[in-house]
């Protein structure tokens, strides 16, 4: 199969990369360990999926404002979005 | 009692999820592949890292298209939304003219957004056009070709006369599923008009009217074939929204990094809009099932 026209990159592989793996594991948790949702500080009941939802959406956001307002040191953004993702997971 | 739990019923989902995966995902891993790359054509791409989003979030041009953007949907919703309402609440409950108004009110919901384009093109035309001669007749200095404020009227207009009908369809079938035991109690306790709609016929439209309200503004903040129609995203720039301006970008100028970089950051603002909008709605379901 040529996938050539999709154009693939190395880091753009291991990104999807990383949110397939994500989507699997938190399926298989999911399915082994079921759980009841919580409701958290956002006054929303959330499951550990839809705070993995939020996790994303909000770390794609961080990194955007991160390389609009700072604009150096990327990889910096990623430890800000391991800090909110634990915030997320802890309080949402 | 018990329920089996199956799991087995996902598989069911499966074929919705391969034309998902043609029709969507393919596509946006492709438009964040090119996203990273500059290209020249000829399916030649060379890395360019996160230049185009960084180009992309410095350039004026980009947030002058969705501050149009943002200020179109907000305009159409404040109006269509209490509109359509205003609209159902004085449609007949029940007889023939319910059919009537049913279909009457369908019919612009049916007109694909090229022909409502051309129609409102040519009626808003000074030469020809039956709105934009009468108003010229009456001494009304319009002409939406030239003039900004016009052309964003008669874009407005438009869209109300497209769409408020699906807010008016969707708040009818609300005020419907009213029981008539909510307005006999409200009648025995001499309820003005005004505490029937904020304490009864509203709290029930809320789910709908959500509905409505999403689809809405999804639908205004991705608007594009209706505005190319009438003005082309001018006069100037006026009225170029977020989509023309994508389209204008890598269709136009085949500037495939910024355009791409721009539509991952154009789906992330739609996707957050649209997950608030949603986990409002969900909530407001349990809420109202307790």
């Amino acid at each position: 199969m040529d996938l050539s026209w999709m154009a693939w990159t190395l880091p753009t592989a291991i990104f999807f990369g990383v949110i397939a793996t994500l989507l699997i594991t938190f399926t298989v948790l999911a399915i082994k360990f079921p759980e009841t949702p919580r409701v958290g500080i956002l006054r929303i009941e959330t499951t550990r999926g839809d705070r993995l939802f939020i996790t994303l959406l909000g770390s794609a956001f961080l990194n955007l404002a991160w390389l609009g307002i700072v604009g150096a040191n990327q990889p910096y953004a990623l430890i800000l979005c391991l800090i909110y993702a634990a915030a997320v997971f802890r309080w949402v | 009692m018990d329920k089996t739990v199956n799991q087995k019923a996902w598989f069911l989902v499966l074929p919705v999820l391969l034309l998902v995966a043609f029709s969507a995902v393919i596509p946006l891993m492709t438009v964040v592949n090119y996203s990273v790359q500059d290209t020249f054509g000829n399916n030649q791409f060379f890395w360019a890292g996160l230049e185009w989003f960084e180009e992309m979030l410095a350039s004026e041009r980009m947030w002058d298209a969705l501050q149009r953007q943002a200020i179109f949907s907000a305009i159409i919703l404040a109006i269509e939304v209490p509109l359509g309402i205003l609209v159902a609440l004085n449609m007949p409950k029940r007889g023939i003219w319910v059919s009537v108004c049913l279909v009457l009110m369908s019919l612009p919901l049916l007109i694909p957004w090229n022909v409502v384009g051309t129609i409102w093109q040519i009626f808003g035309r000074v030469d020809i056009g039956l709105l934009g001669h009468t108003l010229a007749a009456l001494g009304i200095d319009y002409n939406y070709t030239q003039n900004a404020g016009d052309a964003w009227v008669t874009l407005i207009v438009m869209d109300v006369w497209h769409w408020t009908s699906l807010v008016a369809l969707l708040a009818y079938a609300g005020l419907q599923s009213i029981p008539d035991a909510y307005y006999q109690a409200a009648k025995i306790d001499q309820a003005s008009r005004w505490a029937v709609f904020r304490y009864i016929e509203l709290p029930k439209m809320t789910g709908v009217l959500m509905i409505a309200i999403l689809l809405r503004f999804m639908d205004s903040f991705m608007i594009y074939t209706e505005p190319f129609v009438v003005t082309g995203g001018g006069p100037g720039n006026a009225t170029t929204f977020l989509s023309i301006d994508l389209v204008k970008m890598a269709l136009g100028q085949f500037d495939l990094g910024p355009a791409a970089a721009f539509s991952i950051m154009y789906f992330l603002v739609i996707l957050l809009i649209s997950w608030v909008f949603y986990t409002v709605m969900v909530n407001l379901d349990k809420r109202e099932g307790k």
